[in-house]
């Protein structure tokens, strides 16, 4: 077993992923429609879009979970073509996420699923000092996800990325539920999965759900989208979008932008 | 008449008796005639190595007896060897026992009737051997107290009569592990097993069984604990046995008085494991908490828990999760609760499920393959219960259960 997809240090503008024409649906159900998306090195882009129309799913397909169905496209990773890849693979080559609602996992703790990912490595961080980092040295006896706060469910899932040292990562809803107190050193670790820290910079590439757009106070992102009912449109300069989009709303903002366009 | 020939006389009377569950077994069918050829050492390490081996995953070390307060082996009826290692803890073969101490005998039976049914009262009419292990009043044992029992020859019976005393104010750990050679091994194990707590006492017992596919087993434990005294017992049966039914008993009998049952069950495809508990909360501040984990991969279990409050201002918690891995897999979880008088606090939770999708996906989605999620879940659900275990007993039973292969998976 080798978890080691981070370790390709990627070139700042190469492409690190790539989605062209993709169609999923799920249980048989059209759910996203065309979706083109090109997330180069270094950069990170912000999805934002009303409930239910489609964001997490995009992620969840992307990431290669059995449920979503690629009917048609491609997606492309560093280049490589993993639009039938298993989900594991697709992890292990690189990809992780944060999830916006976890699921309790019963008899695991948080140290056995680190310990369980750190099993070939040697270098890095100890994982107590990267919990300490989010002020998580008293969970990691616990079950994953069992009994944690809705802000410690952020930061847990942080740490799990920490541990995973993905070179694309998706941030679903990173700051619901985080408290004011909090949500910048979630800014700040983001910050450091995405882009490193002043010795060991990287240049990874994200994509970021947010509803509400506060985490943009704390993370620096280059682009952004607005997803109405599966489709993607609407794109520019993240501030630019969510303004007009707490102005005009959604499909105000997809209309203005797809008659650009056109 | 002398209270053993009393009982012995009865449970001639129950040579017949079914047993109120589990399948009906032919005792005539088994032997008691043993093809091992072992008499008894006074250095159990001279065991041959694989035999050791085995005994190893069950918990059982003879290498440096004194790792352990006491050690005591039996292979088939024989006693092979016992000897204890701690000032204040006796460890005896139980026959010698009862020649030793005629008080002895107002304890044996007391807690199980001789007829409660023919296995019993095969053991009782029968001289049985088994251990008895004492921890003098105020006594700690530092280490635990170790009993292996060994079912060496095909369709033998073996007959085991334990008595466990902890005096006023003692601590003992007991750890016996029950083995056979072979994975296809088709004896039967009978084991009569009677513990006292006194007073303030503290017993911890656990057992890891590790028995064969065409072996049949029927233990029959009672535990009676007086006032302030704790009963905690840890069951551990992970490997394929033909037929495995037991409901060990603990009746808080003194105030304060608490019994702790946690059983950890794995079946695969032939297997048919009936393991309950029961508590009687008889006296004012007892408590109880019975915990299984069931697990089929095939075969049946039944998971049967009983928490009885006889007095008020007593509290029990019964808790039992399933889970079934294979289409031919069953398990029956039946949790009973029953109340006698007003102001007992009694509650039960049973749940039986599969894997969850969802879990698997998240693991997966850390990049642990679909083995390595499944088997993260599956160790975490079977894992023991190590609460209420001395450190280092915790962790040689995490290591005795890490050696057996737990082929049921």
């Amino acid at each position: 077993m080798g978890h080691s997809g981070h370790s390709t240090n990627s070139e700042r503008g190469a492409s690190m992923l790539e989605v062209r024409e993709l169609n999923v649906e799920i249980d048989g159900r059209p759910l996203l429609h065309d979706i083109n998306l090109r997330i180069d090195a270094g950069e990170t882009h912000v999805l934002f879009g009303p409930n239910g129309s489609g964001k997490t799913s995009l992620l969840m397909a992307i990431m290669g979970f059995p449920r979503y169905k690629v009917v048609s496209g491609s997606i492309r990773y560093k280049g490589r073509e993993i639009t039938r890849l298993p989900l594991d693979e697709r992890a292990r080559l690189g990809i992780g996420v944060a999830f916006q609602r976890p699921p309790v996992v019963r008899g695991v703790s948080v140290r056995a699923l680190a310990q369980a990912l750190m099993k070939d490595r040697h270098d890095g961080l100890p994982l107590e000092e990267m919990a300490g980092r989010l002020n998580l040295e008293e969970f990691l006896e616990r079950d994953l996800n069992r009994g944690f706060s809705g802000g410690e469910l952020k930061r847990l899932e942080l740490l799990q990325l920490m541990v995973q040292r993905p070179s694309l990562i998706f941030f679903d809803e990173p700051e619901s539920g985080v408290d004011l107190s909090s949500i910048s050193l979630v800014g700040q670790v983001m910050n450091e999965l995405l882009h490193g820290d002043g010795a060991r910079p990287q240049a990874n590439a994200g994509l970021i759900i947010t509803h509400t757009g506060f985490i943009l106070d704390y993370v620096q992102a280059d682009k952004a989208y607005c997803m109405i009912e599966g489709t993607l449109g609407c794109e520019g300069v993240p501030r630019e979008i969510l303004e007009r989009i707490r102005h005009e709303g959604y499909q105000e903002c997809v209309y203005v932008a797809d008659k650009r366009a056109g | 008449m002398s209270r053993i020939s009393e009982q012995v006389e009865r449970a001639r009377g129950a040579r017949d008796k079914r047993a109120a569950l589990g399948d009906d077994l032919d005792l005539d069918s088994y032997t008691d005639r043993s093809r091992a050829d072992i008499t008894y050492r006074e250095d159990p390490s001279t065991l041959p190595a694989e035999t050791k081996r085995q005994m190893l995953e069950t918990g059982i070390t003879l290498d440096d007896l004194r790792q352990r307060a006491g050690t005591f082996v039996q292979v088939d009826n024989v006693v092979v060897h016992s000897s204890a290692s701690q000032e204040g803890i006796e460890v005896l073969d139980i026959v010698t026992a009862l020649e030793e101490h005629a008080w002895l005998e107002d304890y044996l039976w007391r807690a199980v009737s001789a007829d409660t049914d023919k296995y019993t009262a095969k053991v009782a009419i029968e001289q049985s051997h088994g251990y008895f292990t004492r921890a003098l009043p105020g006594s700690k044992a530092r280490s635990p107290v170790q009993s292996c029992l060994y079912l060496a020859t095909e369709r033998l019976a073996q007959n085991v009569h334990n008595v466990i005393i902890a005096e006023e104010g003692s601590e003992l750990h007991i750890i016996t592990g029950c083995l056979v050679p072979r994975r296809t091994a088709s004896g039967l194990h009978l084991g009569v097993s009677e513990f006292y707590v006194k007073k303030g006492a503290r017993l911890t017992f656990t057992m890891v069984h590790n028995w064969g596919s065409e072996t049949a087993v029927r233990p029959r434990t009672a535990a009676i604990v007086e006032e302030g005294g704790t009963f905690l017992s840890h069951y551990i049966c992970m490997r394929p046995v033909r037929t495995l039914q037991m409901y060990p008993s603990a009746t808080c009998a003194g105030k304060g008085a608490v019994a702790q049952f946690n059983s950890v069950l794995v079946a695969g495809p032939g297997s048919s494991m009936d393991v309950g508990a029961r508590v009687v909360l008889a006296a004012e501040g007892a408590r109880a908490e019975v915990v299984s984990r069931a697990l089929s991969t095939g075969g049946r279990i039944v998971a049967r828990g009983h928490i009885v409050g006889q007095v008020p201002e007593v509290k029990g918690h019964l808790e039992c999760r399933g889970l079934i891995l294979s289409d031919n897999g069953e398990i029956l979880a039946i949790p009973e609760l029953d109340g006698q008088v007003a102001g007992v606090d009694l509650s039960h939770e049973a749940a039986i499920g599969k894997l969850a999708e969802e879990e698997l996906e998240y693991l997966m989605a850390r990049g642990l393959s679909r083995d390595e999620a499944t088997s993260a879940i599956i160790k975490g659900f079977i894992s023991v219960d190590v609460a209420g275990l001395p450190p280092q007993l915790a962790e040689e039973l995490q290591g005795a259960v890490a050696l057996s292969d737990q082929e049921g998976l």
